[in-house]
């Protein structure tokens, strides 16, 4: 086995292992400086040679999560046993080996993306550059050739311009805000309202032999609903993609408990990366990962994937799920139905925009898509700004 | 005292631990610091807190949270009713000493988190589901797990007499704050591997029947496999061993009708039961026993 190399200009332990915590920090771990320190206080209580038990101290400090938890192993490993710097080929560890493999090709794949911060200072700047490039190619070669086949015709596939990406994000900032400003039925107690809450004005006047002199109140309390995403970014929705990616961001960009979701094979969570403050480089980064993979789309077995993981911590009575998609399954749609039963069954609004839906003549009949439509609340076309505008209204209602 | 040493004294107790389990409850007593843990329902969270009670031979508090729990019912309130009573029976006596009596210790009712901190010996002190209970309650944790004291505006600040050992358990329902992970140890308390869960079955039936105890760990792993949506927890598995070795069965495979009936120990939805008919218990049981 290989032992920790200090570098020549590393003093001691305590500088060392602040550097371990910035490698967590990298790796998308909130800690800081207090977690340095209380590691350092951590290690005092244990046998300090004993690597199993350093291990297992500093996972107890710094893993505050259960993906740190999983993931911490691994980093671990990278920084004290120097594997992380290896080439691929030789690391010890497979996971790291194709972690490391993938970082080295030029597209980023989906999980790294989420990782952008972790996959190191060094291979981020120059893969983000490399694909930059293709990326912006790609969308422009598509606009200009659509401009000059049709222009008449506004759906996304042939018309993406800045302005109508953020119109987009605009509309649905406007769309978030009416789902999400619901008001409550349920009263609670309040400091300034238009009710008395007698329960509390009583039990409070005990203390004052019985006469009210304090006077509680109640309201009722804005309840937001939560809005939680499904993107898909498979090949048939490569063309939508742009404009969806800035109405997924426009939906949740102001709302912190908001979340999205990307999937077209796998499924990944993109909420964090969604609210960067930099527009441009959110966009670029999403655009890419929408671009990177034009394969095929299991929307069944990948809404079972976010039921298992994700529906819990975030799915309740007050949110609406919103799933972008055409609707083209490869997956069983039994499948897809039964992922959707299960979802439906957390009480929350299931609503599918499908931009395929706008078009003339256009009737669910894809297995998929017809599986999927007893479990829907609202099943509406987006193919166009002003069909995402017509959301609004509709959603209210529901 | 090391951490493989309370992870000994832990499994004497029939409690066995992780290895990161027991680093993390080890840090936690000896730097009091809070600590988190988190995993699905029945893995053995709330179980720790009790063991640990027992093992230091302590109070066990627990606070279980709920949407709405606010700082009255987790910390203190005044006896009103008392008050009242005391302010009637003393008519005449001068208001300032009659004040001064109705608003001291002993007319303070002590919820969980003060009574927690202000026993002699310092107690566990479990807070149960954290996730369950709104953010506003979360972040006036903080203040009192980080400082250890509580203040009353009538009778001024109570500091701890001993800081109790702290542990919060969540099922995640929620997303934690980070404030709130940041300050505490964390653990993530999974689903045993065969060994470990068969090491626990034999702590806590001692006396069931060897062969059937690993027909059981391989039925229940098995079935974690499958496509459930509530995998059967650790309580599940003893609370069905109970169930076997109480109706005498010996082997899995002997009677299929009884062995489905009492599935219900282990599923808890309906559609978990559905999609777990005869034929695949059966090709379970199959797979388990030789």
């Amino acid at each position: 086995m290989k032992t920790t190399q200090f570098p020549a200009t590393v003093s001691g332990v305590s500088e060392r292992m602040s550097g371990f915590v910035a490698h967590l920090r990298y790796n998308g771990f909130h800690t800081s400086v207090a977690e340095t320190e209380a590691t350092l206080q951590a290690l005092k209580l244990v046998q300090i040679e004993e690597h199993r038990d350093v291990r297992l101290a500093c996972k107890a400090v710094c893993a505050s999560s259960q993906d740190g938890f999983e993931k911490f192993d691994e980093l671990f490993d990278s920084y004290w046993f120097n594997r992380g710097r290896e080439r691929a080929g030789e690391s010890s560890i497979d996971e790291h080996a194709k972690n490391e493999k993938r970082k080295n090709q030029h597209t980023p794949g989906l999980d790294e993306f989420q990782n952008a911060e972790g996959s190191g200072s060094v291979d981020q700047p120059d893969a983000d550059g490399s694909n930059d490039g293709e990326a912006s190619q790609q969308g422009e070669g598509r606009l200009i050739a659509s401009k000059i086949r049709n222009l008449d015709k506004t759906d996304f596939r042939e018309f993406v311009t800045s302005e109508s990406l953020q119109q987009a994000e605009k509309l649905a900032y406007m769309v978030a805000k009416a789902i999400r400003d619901r008001r409550s039925r349920r009263q609670r107690i309040a400091k300034r309202a238009a009710r008395i809450n007698l329960r509390k004005t009583i039990r409070k006047s005990i203390k004052y032999g019985g006469a009210p002199i304090e006077l509680h109140w109640q309201n009722r309390p804005d309840r937001p609903v939560n809005i939680v995403a499904l993107l898909d970014v498979s090949g048939s929705m490569t063309v939508y993609a742009k404009v969806f990616l800035s109405f997924l961001k426009g939906l949740i960009a102001r709302d912190t408990r908001a979340d999205a979701y990307l999937f077209h094979t796998k499924l990944v969570r993109i909420g964090d990366t969604l609210r960067d403050h930099d527009t441009m480089r959110a966009m670029n980064r999403l655009s890419l990962m929408a671009q990177g993979f034009g394969g095929g789309t299991k929307i069944g077995s990948n809404l079972k994937q976010f039921n298992d993981q994700y529906a819990m911590s975030c799915v309740d009575g007050r949110t609406v799920v919103i799933i972008m998609s055409d609707g083209y399954d490869t997956d069983p749609p039994e499948v897809l139905s039964e992922a959707l039963e299960r979802l439906a069954k957390r009480n929350c609004k299931i609503i599918w925009l499908n931009p395929l839906k706008g078009w003339k003549d256009y009737a669910p009949v894809a297995q998929g898509m017809a599986a999927a439509m007893p479990w829907l609340d609202l099943f509406a076309a987006a193919n166009t700004l002003d069909s995402l505008a017509e959301l609004e209204p509709a959603l209210q209602r529901l | 005292m090391s951490w493989k040493k309370l992870q000994q004294d832990l499994a004497t107790a029939c409690y066995i631990a992780s290895d990161e389990l027991a680093m993390a409850v080890y840090l936690a007593m000896k730097q009091q610091r809070p600590l988190l843990l988190e995993g699905a329902a029945g893995v053995g969270k709330t179980e720790i807190a009790r063991q640990l009670s027992k093992l230091r031979g302590t109070n066990l508090i627990r606070l279980q949270c709920y949407e709405g729990l606010d700082a009255n019912t987790a910390i203190y309130e005044w006896n009103y009713q008392k008050q009242l009573l005391r302010v009637q029976a003393s008519s005449g006596e001068a208001a300032d000493r009659l004040e001064s009596q109705i608003f001291s210790e002993e007319y303070l009712l002590k919820r969980p988190l003060l009574e927690a901190i202000t026993q002699a010996t310092a107690p566990v002190l479990l807070i149960d589901e954290i996730d369950r209970a709104d953010e506003e309650f979360e972040a006036y944790l903080l203040e009192v797990l980080s400082e250890y004291q509580v203040s009353v505006p009538e009778l001024g600040t109570i500091s701890a007499t001993s800081k109790p050992l702290v542990v919060l358990t969540s099922n995640g329902t929620r997303d934690l704050s980070d404030a709130l992970r940041r300050r505490c140890f964390y653990s993530y308390v999974g689903y045993p591997d065969a060994s470990t869960e068969l090491a626990i079955l034999n702590a806590r039936l001692p006396e069931i029947n060897q062969s059937l105890a690993q027909q059981i760990i391989g039925f229940v792993q098995a079935l974690r496999k499958e496509d459930l949506e509530k995998k059967p927890g650790v309580a599940e598995m003893l609370d069905w061993a109970a169930a076997l070795s109480g109706l005498g069965i010996a082997k899995l495979s002997d009677d299929p009708v009884e062995l489905q009936a009492t599935l219900v120990c282990l599923l808890k939805t309906q559609a978990d039961q559905f999609s777990m008919p005869r034929e695949i218990t059966e090709r379970l049981v199959g797979k388990v026993v030789e």
